[in-house]
């Protein structure tokens, strides 16, 4: 990609890092959020599920627009923070991790419900604790499910725009991603370069979802 | 001998179980019932699987539950050994690896049961490298209570273990079961709503319906008794024993059993001396005949007896219960019990003529 300049790369490094960043904290969090909702019986469950799955029909600008409020000095993150976490990447990490989490939770949530408790009542009968048959048990049995909320809540990351855009506010190696790249190269009428990490964005995705599709394929994981 | 000693009650929406329970535990017990009677919720309950608010549970020394101190072991913190309906083996595993799941997790020195010997019981040692998906309901049913063996259970709860197989299947796994608790002298749980199930395994039988246990006692006289018969299907009604393998008589084909002092001939069985032969005697295989008649009978197993009780059974028929020792009963006509003239008290002998050997499932 002879087209990507200096600041193209470091885009591509701050939309990578970005994502892995959110991708993580979000399978920390995510996976016994999405075992509570897989099993629980408490009568606000629908409400948590509403609440997690906002941001699938919120307009981006919605989302950014109170993460930026939440974030400034006077909110109540940049309170706890001492300092404005707008414009920062740390703010785009608590964004994305906001606007990814349904792209996360929903596939763990499925695969978790999908598993049912059986299999975690037979562990338990030979002794492993509660979070030892959760790894060993139903995080192998839940594996698809794993593998489609990573993708999933990586490349949904790599290509959000408008929380980006709120939140961040593009600044050159600090927030400024791919995708904000493309519209920033376009604003200036580069249309090569913007070319470029499209096709580039394109082609990754297209890539990351077919080896998704071959690995479930190839390796089925059976559930009994 | 432990002693297991329970008190649960729960209430769910349409069903209430209330169960006080103190019963030796040695050998398979069975807990019986139709379907629907609380068996599993009885047993999900003694697992810790479920929670009963005011439960208390002791085995042997150690309790398990006693809510007036808020006390409710996990189950993997019991050393329960728990085979359910369903194998639910570990797919992500081959067979050894689901064998050894629990084996592992267990300290080394609470290890009394070893996987050669598991495997020799079982008969699995072809599928030791096999993937789960590859086996037969029965084979999967098997590795499943290798599995919970090799945690070295101090109890092991089977919950129908046999329902989803074919009666084929059953047939193939019932001798394992049985040789269980024959090797490994571990106490066995075993809920059933076969009756032919638990009269092939169980030496004692807890009688739920309803949520509530009706009964408890040895297998033979809970069946002989007139106040349980209801439970079994009267088309079974008899008595089972676990008599003693004395001769064999080749050139007649029959093989000697001795129960009680008595002696019964059956059909030549390839079983060795002093061992132990489980034998069904249907109440309308039994026929009563007053005094020792000198006419000579074909009838090979004619045992001494006392008339315990008469039961009225419906209009032309009764059940008499007697004692040789162990419980019998015969199904007779009324009119032949006014024309015998019999009494509690009398000495009568009984003409058996048919035994049934307890190797085949009837349903």
């Amino acid at each position: 990609m002879g087209a990507l300049t200096d600041l193209d790369l470091s885009a591509l490094w701050v939309s990578v890092r970005l994502a892995t960043t959110t991708v993580v904290i979000l399978l920390i969090v995510g996976a016994p959020l999405a075992w509570w909702l897989a099993h629980t019986r408490a009568r606000f469950r629908p409400v948590v599920e509403a609440l997690v799955a906002l941001p699938i029909v919120l307009p981006p600008t919605v989302l950014g627009f109170y993460i930026l409020v939440a974030l400034g000095p006077y909110g109540p993150l940049g309170q706890i923070a001492h300092v404005s976490l707008a414009f920062t990447f740390t703010g785009l990490v608590i964004a994305s991790v906001f606007y990814s989490m349904p792209f996360v939770i929903q596939p763990l949530q499925s695969a978790f419900e999908a598993a049912g408790k059986a299999p975690l009542e037979a562990a338990w009968s030979l002794r492993a604790s509660k979070l030892d048959a959760f790894l060993t048990v139903i995080s192998p049995i839940a594996l698809r499910g794993y593998i489609s909320a990573i993708v999933l809540g990586f490349a949904h990351t790599m290509g959000e725009f408008g929380v980006v855009l709120m939140v961040g506010g593009s600044i050159p190696g600090h927030t400024r991603v791919l995708s904000t790249t493309i519209f920033e190269h376009v604003e200036v009428m580069e249309y090569a370069q913007a070319h470029a990490i499209a096709a580039m964005l394109l082609i990754f995705s297209f890539l990351v979802l077919l080896a998704v599709y071959i690995a479930n394929r190839r390796f089925p994981i059976h559930v009994s | 001998m432990s002693r297991l000693v329970a008190h649960f009650e729960v209430r769910y929406p349409t069903f209430h179980l209330n169960v006080d329970l103190d019963v030796p535990m040695s050998g398979i017990t069975a807990i019986f019932g139709p379907s629907g009677s609380g068996k599993t919720t009885l047993l999900r309950c003694l697992a810790g699987l479920e929670r009963a608010p005011d439960g208390f549970m002791q085995f042997g020394n150690d309790v398990w539950q006693d809510e007036k101190i808020d006390l409710c072991l996990p189950l993997y913190k019991r050393p329960i050994g728990y085979v359910f309906q369903e194998p639910r083996l570990f797919p992500h595993y081959n067979v050894r690896a689901n064998l050894l799941y629990g084996y592992q997790r267990i300290p080394v020195e609470a290890r009394r049961v070893e996987i050669d010997q598991v495997v020799a019981i079982l008969g699995i040692g072809h599928l030791l490298e096999r993937r789960i998906h590859n086996l037969s309901g029965g084979e999967q049913q098997r590795v499943a209570i290798g599995r919970a063996l090799l945690t070295s259970p101090k109890l092991l709860l089977l919950d129908e273990p046999l329902a989803s197989l074919d009666i084929h299947r059953k047939q193939e796994l019932l001798p394992f079961i049985r040789r269980l608790h024959e090797e490994l002298d571990t106490p066995v749980l075993y809920v059933s709503h076969s009756t032919s199930e638990i009269l092939h395994l169980s030496n004692r039988v807890i009688l739920l319906n309803e949520g509530h246990v009706v009964g408890v006692g040895m297998l033979n006289e809970i069946l002989t008794s007139l106040q349980f018969r209801g439970n079994f299907g009267s088309h079974r009604v008899g008595a089972v024993w676990d008599a003693c393998v004395t001769s064999h008589d080749p050139p007649y084909g029959l093989t000697q059993l001795d129960f009680k002092g008595q002696s019964l001939f059956v059909p030549i069985q390839p079983i060795a001396l002093g061992k132990s032969v489980r034998v069904h005697i249907l109440s309308n295989d039994v026929s009563l005949v007053v005094g020792r008649t000198n006419s000579p009978t074909s009838v090979l197993n004619i045992l001494e007896a006392t008339i315990v009780e008469v039961w009225e059974i419906n209009q032309s028929s009764v059940d008499v219960l007697l004692d040789i020792g162990a419980p019998l009963v015969a199904s007779i006509t009324k009119k032949s019990l006014a024309t015998l003239g019999l009494k509690p008290g009398q000495r009568v002998f009984a003409h058996i003529k048919a035994v049934a050997l307890n190797e085949e499932l009837a349903d």
